[in-house]
């Protein structure tokens, strides 16, 4: 069958999709939990505060077989009870704030596989932007993982996360221009 | 000078005359937007230029989130009971399945929609449209597809709005789906239509879709058997996930 088409997600998404604890897949404080983060900018080197990222991942053990309860809701009135702090549900989605700026609290996944190297993937959505685009974020770079290493290092180098101080690692997306990130497709 | 409606008409033709003699010459039917489409002018600095990469190690976006009961109330399917009193506006239902390329349901996943109340106003602060809000609408939606990859959601049809592309720019009637497939990789954001809107020839991110059979396909139909006696008009939508083919290939999920 004929695939439906995308289209935008627009300028006023930010009502409907984002919800209160999107980012926070780890609990706070938890020992293991590490934040990732970053900025969206455009072709033209400006932030982008209309963005909206999602991030899939496997658990700390490799598992992807996710768990419900992302977006739990309180079943009295409606509103979003957050995540139940034991079960890892592998889904994070978060707008990027009027600086261009997002940020995940969540666990480094797990290799999926004997020799696997572990990344997040993420989908980017934003107004101007008519078709999502997938990217992945690494943790390191290395020249076993096969899209890694089919990239030149430049290219590269938009896929691997800097670490920071106090567990932190840090991505920019640039959606155009010369660091533009390496975004998939997958057939 | 703000580009016309005559202006935009121009680069919307002149990327339609293109991309038929493309096909004439034998190119495949484009099932899918070009993300670069300039007559809608906030694309133009916000697609990438480089190829994207095909990528064949991805056993991560060829699973997916899973949601269940507890992301979603009864109720949020019904976007006419969120407030004390009815919205006002024509009650519609809009119903129909989601399906992977080879038409197999996709079962148990989350679908949610946002929308304009029946003036074409959204309930968010940036929406300036100078259109009453509706105390007794917000217009934003979620429920799971059944085991039949069917949706259900009550609401009413959300009304044309203006908006900043070009002078005299106006979207037609819409309402935006988000929909998961059982694979991150068949994610979609997309915006379903109501039949013969006449604002469909002018808007161009309706017409970002290339070719006119793809982009019936963001068209609802109406469908009397759909429509309750006396409470509302029934349209009905199916939704084709597209997806890597090792997802449809895929038994059992
Ligand atoms: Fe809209």
């Amino acid at each position: 069958m004929k695939p439906t088409p995308s289209q935008t997600v627009g300028p006023f998404y930010g009502y409907a999709l984002p919800y209160p604890g999107g980012g926070e897949l780890a609990p706070a404080g938890h020992p293991d939990a590490v934040v990732v983060h970053g900025f969206v900018y455009d072709g033209a080197g400006e932030p982008v505060p209309d963005a909206l990222l999602e991030f899939w991942q496997a658990d700390p053990g490799g598992g992807l077989d996710g768990e419900p309860g992302s977006m739990r809701k309180d079943q009295v009135n409606r509103s979003f009870a957050g995540r139940d702090l034991v079960r890892f549900t592998g889904f994070a989605r978060v707008a990027t704030d009027a600086d261009g700026q997002w940020a995940v609290r969540t666990f480094r996944p797990g290799a999926t596989g004997p020799g696997r190297v572990p990344y997040i993937s993420v989908c980017v959505f934003a107004r101007g932007l008519l078709h999502h685009l997938y990217t992945r974020i690494y943790f390191e770079d290395s020249a076993s993982d096969p899209l890694l290493a089919s990239l030149e290092p430049d290219r590269r180098a938009t896929l691997v996360a800097t670490a920071g101080p106090g567990g932190t690692h840090r991505l920019d997306i640039h959606l155009q221009g010369e660091r533009e990130t390496v975004f998939l497709e997958f057939r | 000078m703000p580009d016309s409606q005559g202006d935009i008409d121009r680069e919307i033709a002149d990327i339609a005359t293109a991309a038929a003699k493309a096909v004439a010459g034998g190119e495949p039917e484009p099932e899918h937007v070009s993300r670069d489409y300039p007559p809608y002018r906030s694309s133009v600095l916000r697609h990438p230029r480089l190829p994207l990469i095909l990528t064949e190690e991805a056993d991560t976006e060829l699973r997916g989130p899973v949601f269940g009961v507890t992301d979603v109330t009864e109720l949020d399917r019904d976007l006419t009971r969120h407030h004390p009193g009815e919205p006002l506006g024509e009650r519609i239902t809009v119903s129909g399945r989601v399906l992977d390329r080879s038409g197999r349901p996709v079962r148990g996943q989350l679908v949610e929609v946002w929308q304009a109340n029946a003036s074409g106003r959204y309930a968010h602060d940036r929406d300036q449209h100078p259109a009453p809000l509706d105390p007794n609408f917000t217009g934003t939606g979620r429920c799971l597809t059944d085991d039949e990859g069917r949706y259900h959601f009550t609401t009413i049809k959300p009304g044309a709005y203006p908006w900043r592309n070009h002078v005299n720019a106006w979207r037609p009637a819409h309402i935006h789906f988000s929909v998961f497939g059982t694979a991150f990789a068949q994610r979609l954001v997309t915006q379903m239509y109501f039949p013969n809107d006449p604002l469909f020839r002018y808007d161009p991110i309706f017409n970002s879709v290339p070719s006119e059979s793809a982009r019936q396909r963001m068209i609802a139909a109406y469908d009397h058997d759909l429509s309750s006696p006396e409470w509302s008009l029934g349209y009905r939508w199916d939704i084709v996930l597209d997806g890597p083919s090792a997802t449809w290939m895929e038994e059992g999920r």
